[in-house]
C-alpha cells in the first residue's frame, strides 16, 4: 500500500497537473519537502493531513500564488512556472481558498467576477457588463440552492456558509480544466455539504480533475478516488480508493498514529453517527448513490 | 447544527433582519428597496452635508453675496481646484494607498513648464508635455516603489513630497536666482493654452427680473474640468473591470492577487493618475496667473485626502467613490468662502475644516455600518 498508486481515472495520458519534488520553503520553515503529486482528467483526488501538514501550500503551488522553491510542476505534460494565480487560472486551474480570498465590501457579483470580469462594448466603450455578471451570479448559485437577497450586497454581510457558497461557485464556473477546492464543506450545514460533494462528482463527471482538501471523513471517502496523505510536509505516499478502506483513511487523516487512539476515534465516530449524523447518514448513503451514477455514466461516456 | 436551527425558526426569519444560515430564503429575494441601495452609497453623507452646509451660508452669508452668481463661481473655483486632486486621491485611496507627494508635483510641474517656456523659449506646448512626462515618471516610481517594497506609501510619498519639492526649489533657484517666475503669456502657444486651461464663463442673470440689479458670476473653465473628471472617475469606478480591480486591490491586495487582478499594475497606474491630476491643476494655475512658483500646492494633499475622506471614502480602502469626493471639495470651497461671506476672519477655516472632517468621518462610519453591517 506504500506504492504510488496508477490513476483510475476515466482518461489516460498525462495528468492535468502534476508536481514533481517539489519543495516549499518560507524562510527557515519547510513547509513542504520532496512532494510528489498529480490529478488526471475525471479523478478526485483527497489531499489528507493533520493541521499544518502543508496541504495549502501544495494546492497553492498549483493555484500560481507561491512559486516553488524546488522541483517542477508540469501542466498536462508540459512543464510550467506560474508567474502568477492568472497564469494558474488561464491554465484552467480555478482554486477556492481556505480563507476564501473574497472582499468583504465588494459586493457578491463584483466578488463573482473579480480578475475575470464579463465586458460589452469596444475599445474605450468596454465596460464591465454588471447586468450579466448580476445575473450569472445569481444563476450559478441557485444551482447550489443559495438565494441571494441581492447580488449588490456587500459579501461581508453573508453568512459565512453563503460565503464559502460563493467562492465554491466560482471556482465550479471558472475552473475549466482542474477544479480545487481547500477544505470547501468546513463552515457549511449538512445539506450544502452534499451540494458540495454533489457539485465534485459532477465535475469529475464532465471530466475535470478535482484536488479535494478535506478534514472530514465522510466527506473525504464517498467522493475520493486516490488519497494523497501529507505529514509534516512530507509525503505518506498515494493510495488508490480500492487500497484503503475508510478506516484506514481515518488513520491517514490522524497522521497515522497508534491503533489504539484510532481505535477510539472510530468507536466515537461511529457514536456520532448513531446519535446526531442520521442525517448525515441519509445524506452520505443519497449521495454514495449519486456518486456511484455519476461514475457509471461516465465510465459509460 | 444551523440546518436544523434555521428550519425551526422560520417566522423569525422573515423580517430578514437576522438572517441564518439556511437553505430556504426564497422568500427573502425580493426584499431590496431601490432607496436603501441609494442611502447605503458611500457619498451620501457628503451629499447631505454638502446640502447642509449650503443652507446654512446661505441663512448667514446669503445677503453678503455667497448666493450671488458671483459668491458661487468663486467657491466653486476653489472645489474645482481641489475637486480635480481629490478625484483621483479618491481612486488611489480606495485602492488602498496614499499620495502626499501629489502637492510638491503641483509646484514642480508648474516650474517646469515655465522654466522650459521662459527661460528656454520652448513652445508652451512641448513644456507642458515635459511637465506632464515628469509627473508621470514621478506616479511611476512613487508606484514601483510602494509595490516593490511593500512599505505604506504614506511613508514613501511623504519622502517623494520632500525630494521632488527640494530638488525644485534648488534647481529654479540656480537656474534662475529666484523661486518664481511670470511673463508665461508671453510664450509661444499661451493663447491656446489658456483656452483649454484657464478660460472663464461670464454667466449673467437677472433672476427673470426677481431681482433688481443684475447678478454676474465668472465661472472657470477649471470646474468643467473636474465634473468631467469625476464623471469618468465614477464611469471607471463602477462601470468597467479596472473599477472593479481598484475596489478589490484596495480591499484586499491579497485576496485580489488570487484571483488574477494585477493588483501592482492597478496601484502604480494609481499614482500615476493622481501626478497626473497634481500635473493639470499646476497647469490651470500657471496659465491664469501666468506664472509659477515653487511652492505652489503645497498642503493641498491633505486638502485633497480630507476632501475624499469627507466624501465617504474609507482610509484603509477598498470602499468610496469619486463622487464623494466632489461633494467633498465642493463642502470645502464653500466653507473656505462662506466664511469670507460670512464676515468672520479667514483665519478660523482650519478650526471649521478640522471639526467637519471629524464630524464627517463619524457621519460616515454610521452610514457604512448601516450598508455592510453584518445583518445576523
Ligand atoms: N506564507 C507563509 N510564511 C511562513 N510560513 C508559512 C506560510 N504559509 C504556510 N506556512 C507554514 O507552512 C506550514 C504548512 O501550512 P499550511 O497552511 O500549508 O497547512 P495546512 O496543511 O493547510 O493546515 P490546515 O489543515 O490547518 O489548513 C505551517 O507550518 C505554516 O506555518
Ligand atoms: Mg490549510
Amino acid at each position: 500500500m506504500s506504492q504510488p498508486a496508477t490513476p483510475s481515472g476515466t482518461t489516460s495520458g498525462p495528468p492535468l497537473v502534476e508536481v514533481r519534488n517539489v519543495s516549499k520553503y518560507f524562510g527557515s520553515v519547510v513547509s513542504l519537502k520532496d512532494i510528489s503529486m498529480s490529478v488526471h482528467a475525471g479523478e478526485v483526488m483527497c489531499l489528507l493531513g493533520d493541521n499544518g501538514a502543508g496541504k495549502s501550500t501544495l494546492i497553492k503551488i498549483f493555484a500560481g500564488v507561491h512559486p516553488p522553491s524546488e522541483g517542477t510542476m508540469l501542466v498536462e505534460g508540459r512543464e510550467v512556472k506560474f508567474g502568477s494565480p492568472r497564469d494558474a487560472l488561464d491554465a484552467g486551474i480555478a482554486t477556492v481558498y481556505q480563507d476564501l480570498a473574497m472582499i468583504p465590501l465588494m459586493s457578491v457579483s463584483r466578488n463573482f467576477f473579480l480578475g475575470s470580469e464579463p465586458t460589452k462594448g469596444f475599445g474605450p466603450f468596454r465596460r464591465f457588463d454588471m447586468a450579466r455578471a448580476d445575473r450569472t451570479t445569481r444563476d450559478e448559485l441557485a444551482k447550489m440552492g443559495i438565494h441571494i437577497r441581492d447580488t449588490s450586497q456587500p459579501v461581508g454581510t453573508l453568512s459565512g456558509g453563503e460565503r464559502q457558497s460563493v467562492a465554491i461557485a466560482r471556482a465550479v464556473h471558472f475552473g475549466a480544466k482542474v477544479l480545487i477546492l481547500d477544505e470547501p464543506t468546513a463552515a457549511l450545514g449538512v445539506k450544502e455539504a452534499g451540494v458540495v460533494l454533489r457539485y465534485i462528482a459532477q465535475a469529475r463527471g464532465r471530466g475535470l480533475g478535482v484536488i479535494f482538501i478535506t478534514h472530514n471523513v465522510h466527506h473525504a471517502y464517498p467522493v475520493g478516488d486516490r488519497f494523497t496523505l501529507l505529514n509534516r510536509g512530507r509525503s505518506y505516499g498515494t493510495f488508490r480508493k480500492d487500497e484503503v478502506s475508510r478506516e484506514e483513511v481515518v488513520s491517514m487523516m490522524a497522521g497515522g498514529e497508534e491503533l489504539e487512539q484510532l481505535g477510539h476515534e472510530l468507536a466515537e465516530m461511529a457514536h456520532q453517527d448513531r446519535e446526531a449524523g442520521k442525517e448525515m447518514a441519509d445524506t452520505g448513503r443519497q449521495f454514495a448513490e449519486e456518486a456511484r451514477a455519476v461514475r457509471d455514466e461516465g465510465d459509460r461516456g | 447544527m444551523g440546518a436544523v436551527t434555521a428550519e425551526m425558526l422560520p417566522m423569525a426569519q422573515v423580517n430578514a433582519a437576522a438572517p441564518a444560515p439556511g437553505p430556504a430564503r426564497d422568500e427573502r429575494v425580493l426584499r431590496t428597496s431601490p432607496l436603501r441601495s441609494v442611502l447605503t452609497r458611500p457619498e451620501i453623507g457628503a451629499a447631505f452635508g454638502t446640502v447642509a452646509i449650503w443652507i446654512y451660508f446661505a441663512i448667514v452669508a446669503g445677503d453678503s453675496g455667497f448666493l450671488r452668481l458671483g459668491g458661487t463661481a468663486t467657491y466653486l473655483e476653489v472645489g474645482a481646484e481641489l475637486g480635480i486632486l481629490a478625484v483621483a486621491v479618491a481612486l488611489l485611496m480606495i485602492g488602498g494607498e496614499f499620495d502626499l507627494s501629489i502637492g510638491s508635483i503641483i509646484g514642480a510641474s508648474g516650474m517646469i513648464m515655465a522654466l522650459l517656456a521662459v527661460e528656454y523659449g520652448w513652445t508652451l506646448w512641448l513644456a507642458a508635455l515635459a511637465a506632464l512626462g515628469f509627473a508621470l515618471v514621478v506616479g511611476f516610481i512613487n508606484g514601483a516603489i510602494v509595490v516593490r517594497t511593500g512599505l505604506p506609501s504614506f511613508i514613501v510619498t511623504l519622502a517623494t513630497l520632500f525630494i521632488i519639492r527640494g530638488a525644485i526649489i534648488g534647481t529654479t533657484r540656480l537656474i534662475t536666482g529666484r523661486t518664481n517666475l511670470g511673463d508665461v503669456d508671453e510664450t509661444v502657444g499661451y493663447d491656446i493654452a489658456r483656452r483649454i486651461f484657464a478660460t472663464r464663463f461670464e454667466i449673467s442673470t437677472d433672476f427673470f427680473g426677481m431681482r433688481s440689479e443684475v447678478d454676474t458670476g465668472s465661472f472657470p473653465i477649471s470646474i468643467l474640468w473636474w465634473l468631467g473628471l469625476a464623471a469618468l472617475a465614477t464611469w471607471v469606478l463602477l462601470r468597467t473591470r479596472f473599477g472593479n480591480w481598484i475596489f478589490g486591490a484596495g480591499g484586499s491586495p491579497q485576496a485580489a492577487r488570487n484571483v488574477g487582478v494585477p493588483v501592482n499594475r492597478v496601484k502604480i497606474i494609481l499614482f500615476m493618475t493622481t501626478a497626473f491630476a497634481a500635473w493639470l491643476v499646476a497647469m490651470i494655475q500657471v496659465i491664469t496667473f501666468s506664472g509659477a512658483d515653487v511652492l505652489r500646492g503645497q498642503g493641498q494633499e491633505f486638502y485633497a485626502i480630507i476632501a475624499v475622506v469627507i466624501g465617504g471614502t474609507l482610509l484603509t480602502g477598498g470602499y468610496g467613490s469619486a463622487i464623494g469626493a466632489v461633494f467633498g471639495a465642493l463642502i470645502f470651497g464653500m466653507v473656505r468662502q462662506g466664511i469670507v461671506f460670512a464676515g468672520v476672519d479667514a483665519d478660523w477655516f482650519q478650526v471649521f475644516l478640522g471639526a467637519m472632517l471629524l464630524i464627517a468621518v463619524l457621519i460616515n462610519r454610521f452610514v457604512r455600518g448601516r450598508a455592510t453591517e453584518s445583518r445576523r
